[in-house]
Order: structure tokens, then sequence, then C-alpha cells
């Protein structure tokens, strides 16, 4: 089940609304600062090809990646730890309460003083982002679960393994997608943000580097288009792992 | 079959059962009738292994009950179907679990007999149609339906209902009431049905045990033999017992909760 013909339709409508807009900005504007969108795509596909931008968008993607995995496995199954065990989620709400709406970005400098410059300052800061709400949505969800639901389950034989397996496991997915359709693209912004500092590798840098240094105009707005690309990815992945894993969500589009 | 035996159990303002005894032999149909608050499905969550009384025990076969027990089936009216999902998987459920276990006499009994397939009990329940839709989908007779093929795919000799079906509508809850009949016939089964309705329990317990306001202390038993057929419904026995009901019913104190 993918998208409807319909709504890939529209989402082509839009883009072409998008590029119609920014061609007809560039010709009012009509200064280097503001390159045509065929002069920023003719550079990112050259960009691409070379090898350069190709390398920079892979080194972001890594990071993305590798940051949302490692925040999915820590936090869905402490999330189900906590919905299931009041006496574990007594113990813990409190910290999470405190933890949960601090702006994750203000810990960039902190994250890379201890993780340096390479790659695992970006993961860790993307899975600080992921981790909390992946976290709480998981927890929120097992520990919503009807009683009734569970009775039943438990009437047809279930003990503790089997409502993990048959009933909380599933709970979790749609909650997992939704904590990532929510945060993906701060996780994605805040990358740019981390990618500005003491690195030389990642769209962060290329789109800082081609835009201050050289004045390569439309190679800064490929990377920003290529950076835009990368949290558009994960959105529509996120949405098509929905779609997949979570049909029942959408009975009333498909029906 | 069922033996209560002397049990007390105890919410927080005050003890809903108190040295509570009570016995239902094997075939027997059984109606739980009392007001909101008497303990009507606290009893059916004791019966059901899901409670355990404080003092006394409930005995099934003579063994006491300390868990749930794979040949008890219980219905609820809440339905307790996987959202996520479809009829056919719904009504597997129960299999994929004793699956899971294997036969290991706690989760599924030790010497399974096999038993119907999920086709057969979706086509008995008129689901097929329905099969691969999601609850969301269903009307609440239909998820009544499911949640029935799923616990009757399982073989169970005793089947508890709470409530089943309350939140259906008239023409509905009554054609589950004739299927609950036949089922029943159909399957040797011992049922204990609990419900507010005293017309659903007229018509469908061929025993009446009637609770009062907590704590209950002594089981108020009616009998009502011409129970357990739908032309029942019509008879002046009936008319007489639900007047009876009625008036018993309205004897016992409504407890502000």
């Amino acid at each position: 089940m993918t998208m409807s013909a319909t709504r890939r339709r529209d989402l082509l409508l839009a883009s072409l609304l998008l590029l119609t807009v920014w061609q007809i900005s560039a010709w009012l504007v009509s200064r280097p600062i503001l390159p045509s969108p065929f002069t920023v795509l003719l550079v990112l596909a050259r960009d691409l090809k070379r090898g350069e931008l190709a390398g920079h968008f892979g080194a972001s993607l890594w990071r993305v990646v590798a940051g949302t995995a490692l925040a999915v496995l820590t936090a869905a199954p402490a999330g189900l730890v906590l919905g299931q065990s009041r006496r574990a989620n007594r113990f813990f709400s409190p910290l999470i309460y405190l933890l949960y709406p601090v702006p994750k970005v203000v810990f960039v400098p902190i994250i890379l003083l201890f993780f340096g410059i390479g790659d695992a300052a970006k993961i860790v800061i993307i899975f600080l982002i992921l981790f909390f709400q992946v976290l709480v949505l998981v927890r929120d969800q097992a520990a919503g679960l009807r009683p009734e639901l569970l009775q039943s389950v438990r009437s047809l034989g279930a003990g503790r393994r089997a409502l993990f397996w048959f009933v909380y496991l599933p709970a979790s997915f749609p909650a997992i997608l939704t904590a990532l359709r929510q945060s993906v693209g701060t996780a994605v912004a805040v990358l740019y943000i981390a990618e500005l500092f003491a690195t030389n590798r990642g769209l962060g840098y290329y789109i800082y580097f081609q835009g201050s240094t050289l004045l390569d105009y439309p190679a800064m707005y490929a990377g920003v288009l290529a950076m835009s690309i990368l949290g558009l990815g994960m959105y529509f992945l996120v949405d098509w792992l929905e779609r997949r894993l979570c049909p029942w969500r959408f009975i009333q589009e498909t029906e | 079959m069922i033996a209560v035996e002397a049990i007390t159990f105890q919410y927080s303002p005050g003890p809903v059962f108190e040295d509570f005894s009570w016995r239902v032999q094997r075939g027997d149909t059984w109606a739980v009738l009392g007001p909101s608050g008497c303990g009507k499905s606290t009893l059916l969550a004791l019966l059901a292994g899901l409670l355990l009384p404080s003092s006394g025990r409930v005995r099934i076969d003579g063994a006491a009950l300390l868990r749930p027990r794979p040949q008890t089936g219980l219905i609820l009216q809440d339905y307790g179907l996987l959202p996520w999902a479809t009829v056919r998987q719904n009504a597997g459920l129960g299999l994929k679990v004793r699956r899971f276990y294997g036969a290991d006499g706690i989760h599924a009994p030790r010497d399974p007999v096999p038993g119907r397939s999920v086709d057969f009990w979706l086509d008995r329940l008129g689901l097929v149609p329905v099969a691969d839709q999601y609850p969301a989908q269903l009307s609440g007779g239909q998820r009544q339906r499911t949640a029935i093929a799923r616990t009757l795919l399982l073989q169970p000799d005793l089947l508890l209902m709470d409530e089943p079906f309350s939140s259906l509508d008239t023409p509905t809850r009554e054609a589950l009431q004739v299927l609950t009949m036949e089922l029943a016939a159909e399957q040797n089964l011992t049922l204990v049905l609990v419900t507010h309705a005293l017309e659903e329990a007229a018509l469908l317990g061929r025993k009446i045990l009637l609770l009062h306001e907590p704590p209950n202390r002594l089981a108020d038993l009616v009998d009502n033999p011409g129970a357990g057929n739908p032309a029942y419904r019509e008879s002046r026995a009936y008319a007489g017992l639900c007047q009876d009901l009625r008036r018993r019913l309205e004897m016992i104190p409504v407890r502000p909760r």
C-alpha cells in the first residue's frame, strides 16, 4: 500500500507551485543571492554526480539513520517496561517529566565537548532528541491499553510473555512511528546546527562553507535542497512504514 | 463443576463477597443478575481466575483456581479485540497463544483435542464476508461475534460472559442471545452470563443468581427451567418471572457509588 494516485498528483502539483514561486522570486530579486531553481538543480545534479555533495549527503544521512535506530532500539523497550510497570514508571516519570521538554539543541555545545568532532557527537544529539519522544509515546501507548483488552487476551491463555509479543509490542509500532514523524524534522534541523561546528563532513558544513567561504550561492542552495530532501525522505519513509505496519489506521482512506 | 467455597473478596469501601458459597453443575446455564455495583463482574473475574479471593476458594472440577484456566472462555462487553488485527487474525489469536506456549497445561490444555478451524467458526458466526476487515470497520454485533469465534475456537467447556450484549441494539442483541443458546447446546457448554437486564437473565438463565447490595453472603437463587429457547420469550412463565425479578430487584436499595 503506497500513496494513492491522487495524493501523488497533489504532491507533484505542490512541488511545481513551490518551484514556480521560487522562479518568480528569483526574477524579481535578480541578485546572485537568489539563483533560479534551474541553476540550483543543475548544480545539485552535477555536485551529486561529482561525488563531493554525495559524500556530505551520505555523512548526514548516516548520522540521522544511526541516531534514529539507536533511539528506537533503546527507547521503545524502555517505554514498554515503563508502560507495563506502574512502579518503574512512578520512579522514572519525574525524571522524564523534567528532561522531556528541555530543548535538546542547547546540549549541542556540551555534546561536542564530550564527543568531539566525529560522527559520535552528531549521532548522540539525534539520539537524545528522538529518545524522549519515542519513550514517552510508547510508554503512554502501553499504559493506555484497555484493561478489558488485556483481560480478554489473558483469558485466552496469554501470560506475560505472550501479552508482550501479541499485545504490547504491536501496540508500540504506531507510537514509535508517530514519535518519529513528529521529531525527525527537528532531528534533521539540529543536525544542521551541529554540523556547522568543528567538522568538515555533512550537509550543514557544506551549506555553510559554500555560502560563507566560497560565496558559491548555487552550490549553497543545492546543499539546502539536499538537506530538505534528507528531511523529506525521512518523513516519507516513516509515512510509508506506518502504512505498511499499521494498515488498520488508514482504513477510512482505503475504503 | 464450579464450587465457590466461602469466598471473601474486598474492594476499598468494603467486602463485595463475604463467606459466599455457590455451586454450578456441568451443563448448567446460569444468569447472574443484579444492579450495578453488586459485584457481578467481580464474581465473573473470580470465576475466570483473573481475581483471587482474599479467603475461601473457587474450585473448578475439584482443582483450586489460581490463574486463568485454559478451558474457560471469557467474553466481555468490550469485545477485547486487537485493533491492529483483522477478524480472521483476531479469531485465531487464542490458537497463536497456545502454539506460543505449547501444551504446557498452564496456558494451554496439556492434551489438546484438535478442534474446528478458524474458517469453520468464521462461517458458523457469519463472519466470512468481513474476515479481512479490522475491528474499527465492524458493527458491534460483528465484533462480539468475532470475540465469540475466538473463544469457541479454543473448545472451552465453561463460557463466562460479562454483559456481552449490553452495548448492542435490540435486534442484534436478540439475535446474539438466540445464537448463544444454540451454541451453548451445540458445544455442551456450561454458561455463566452476567447481566443487569432482567429480561436477558430470564431468557437465557435456566438458573438465576440474584446478587444484592454488597456484601453478598447468601446465594439468592431462582429456578427457571423453561429458559434456553427463543420461544420462551412469548410464554406466560417468562412474563411472570420477569415480573417477579423486577419486584425483587426493586427491593434492592440502590447505593450511591
